[in-house]
């Protein structure tokens, strides 16, 4: 019995390491992103800090409806996401001559702010679409919580004692150091790193689990949607013109017959005899994902459906749904995400680490190892530079310039590739202080980039969120330094002995 | 496995060992958790939109748990009949079952 189970735990560990590194950078993406995405609202109050503007849910939507009927009557959809404590701005992702845009709106004018970023969108749609093409990106997401939950049900059974390494630590012993720091990070917040992974993984489930999908629905998914969703009225365009009905007091019945604010507003075919106005009611009000929906006939204001969710999978699917976007949390339960976030990205990177220094210790490193060990550097340096970069860019690109969102996301992208590329260029005891040097010093300047007086406390907490990373990535650095210079002073000690 | 590790991990008995079973782990649990979902979402007695749902989401939890297995089991071919054993059933499931109308 003791054989057989000292033999699962080694093929565990193996499991556990190959596993662990097979996708480990891309998770280390995902993880960074999806941690910054538990406030997604604040960065990009951050990052529009000339946004001031306050108005109701109902009243902010009825302005941005206003200006997208004279910008984008032509679109297919408006896609709007209402202002809430948390967000002031309208979001929209809408079409217009055949392009597919995403604008912050003026909550009060309607009208795009100033500055145009996609602010915290960029890391929520980083954290599951990687910046690749629909569906290679989800795909590859899905691959790789799929792989995510394998190692950490791996690493679970791994574990000799996994009570005891909550309250090891054993600082500057090389493995043991990092592995200790693996172990409490993996297993003070496993609960939470399974649970993430669990339901992150179920909401890519029609992409990455579409057969009982098709077992039921066969091609016809405009069924299954009208299923899961039933007040959502669909209908095609007709072609004949009509102008929308005003969209305030739609929404107040809305808000009234949903029982609560609502959160996302879709215009459907808007300017046509056959648009349908959807709202939804605010996801942060209750766990599950989509609680209640209603649809009115854009042209009349006549409630064509309305639903409020009642079915017991399709809640506990919300309900898991709801617990990975988090968009419930009260603001204890989300610095808690962010911080659970935090330790399952901080694992990850310690993990890439041990593998390298588990070996190098063992023996010299084999040419692959050493090539590891290099994209190692590149990328748990160069992704949080590449956020950074953003970050920086929002602030010094110029106003007006055109393509202005995308061009942030250019910066951050390009930003991530040249430190990739110093990583495999430059010997890590050089790479490693240098680029966590740059995240940094980034860190340390981006807060006093705002002119002054402007914004408000998400602005103020985020600055102090930035320049307490500079502070912990240069105690990282110093420690680099210094632990690369002293095996040469104990050297010299020895020597002079 | 782990004694084969022992003896040689260059050795191409153990590379074929751990091909094996990753096969087994990664195209084998898919197939078992798509089959699983296939033959819930057919049979389940209830609203099919609720049935899709079930079948799916215990797709999710039945998937691991092959890969876990397909690791632990005695020796790849034990850990091949053991996916056998649970997808064959179930692709009896499917077939008998047959499309809804």
């Amino acid at each position: 019995m003791t054989a057989v189970r000292e033999g699962a735990r080694q093929v565990m560990a193996w499991l556990h390491g190959w596993t662990g590194l097979l996708l480990g950078w891309v998770l280390f993406v995902m993880c960074l992103a999806g941690t910054l995405s538990v406030f997604k609202p604040e960065i990009g109050r951050w990052m529009r800090p000339e946004a001031t503007a306050i108005a109701d849910p109902a009243q902010a939507i009825a302005a941005a409806g206003n200006w997208l009927s004279r910008n984008a009557p032509d679109a297919t959809g408006w896609y709007l996401a209402a202002p809430d404590g948390r967000m002031r701005t309208v979001e929209a992702a809408y079409d217009t001559g055949g392009a597919f845009l995403y604008r912050a709106l003026d909550p009060v004018t309607g009208a795009p702010v100033a500055r145009e970023t996609f602010g915290g969108e960029f890391f929520y749609r980083l954290h599951f679409e990687l910046e690749l093409p629909f569906p290679w990106g989800r795909l590859l997401a899905s691959l790789a919580a799929a792989v995510m939950l394998i190692a950490l049900i791996t690493g679970i059974i791994a574990h000799r004692r996994i009570f005891r390494d909550f309250f090891t630590f054993r600082p500057r012993k090389g493995q043991r150091s990092w592995l200790d720091g693996h172990n409490a990070l993996g297993v003070l917040a496993l609960p939470f790193h399974l649970m993430i992974t669990f339901t992150g993984l179920i909401t890519l489930a029609s992409l990455s689990m579409p057969w009982a999908i098709s077992a039921a629905y066969g091609e016809d998914v405009a069924a299954l949607y009208r299923e899961q969703v039933p007040g959502i009225a669909e209908r095609a365009a007709t072609g004949t013109k009509a102008p929308l009905a005003p969209l305030a007091p739609m929404l107040n019945e809305a808000q009234r017959r949903v029982g609560g604010a609502i959160g996302r507003v879709y215009v459907l075919n808007p300017g046509d005899k056959a648009a349908v106005v959807t709202a939804f009611r605010a996801d942060s009000g209750q766990i599950g994902y989509t609680p209640a929906e209603i649809s009115f006939d854009g042209a009349t204001g006549r409630v064509l459906a309305e639903w409020s969710e009642t079915r017991p999978a399709i809640q506990t699917y919300n309900v898991l749904y709801g617990l990975h976007i988090a968009r419930f949390a009260p603001w204890l339960t989300r610095w808690l995400y962010f911080l659970g976030g935090a330790m399952l990205t901080l694992a990850i990177a310690t993990g890439l680490v041990l593998w390298i220094v588990k070996r190098r210790e063992r023996a010299p490193l084999s040419l692959a190892n050493r090539i590891l060990e290099r994209l190692n550097v590149g990328v748990l340096a160069g992704v949080p530079l590449g956020c950074v970069a953003f970050l920086l860019a929002n602030r010094l690109l110029p106003l007006g310039v055109s393509g202005r969102a995308e061009a942030e996301v250019s910066v951050a992208l390009w930003t991530a590739a040249a430190a990739l590329a110093v990583g495999a260029a430059l010997p890590p005891r050089v790479a490693w202080p240098l680029l966590l040097g740059l995240v940094a010093a980034s860190c340390a300047i981006a807060p006093w980039l705002v002119p002054l007086g402007q914004g408000d406390a998400a602005l103020r907490i985020g600055n102090l969120m930035l320049l307490g990373f500079a502070a912990a990535f240069a105690a990282l650095v110093w420690q680099q330094l210094r632990r690369s210079s002293v095996p040469v002073s104990r050297r010299a000690a020895r020597a002079a002995a | 496995m782990a004694g084969g590790a022992r003896s040689g991990r260059e050795g191409w008995r153990y590379r074929g060992n751990v091909a094996a079973r990753a096969v087994i782990g990664t195209v084998g649990a898919y197939a078992v958790a798509a089959l699983l979902a296939t033959a819930l979402a057919r049979t389940l007695a209830m609203p099919r939109v609720e049935a899709v749902t079930v079948a799916t989401l215990l797709g999710f939890v039945v998937a691991p748990a092959v890969t876990i297995w397909a690791f632990l089991a005695r020796g790849p071919w034990r850990a091949a009949a053991g996916v056998l054993a649970v997808a064959l059933p179930l692709a009896a499931i499917v077939w008998a079952a047959g499309s809804p109308a």
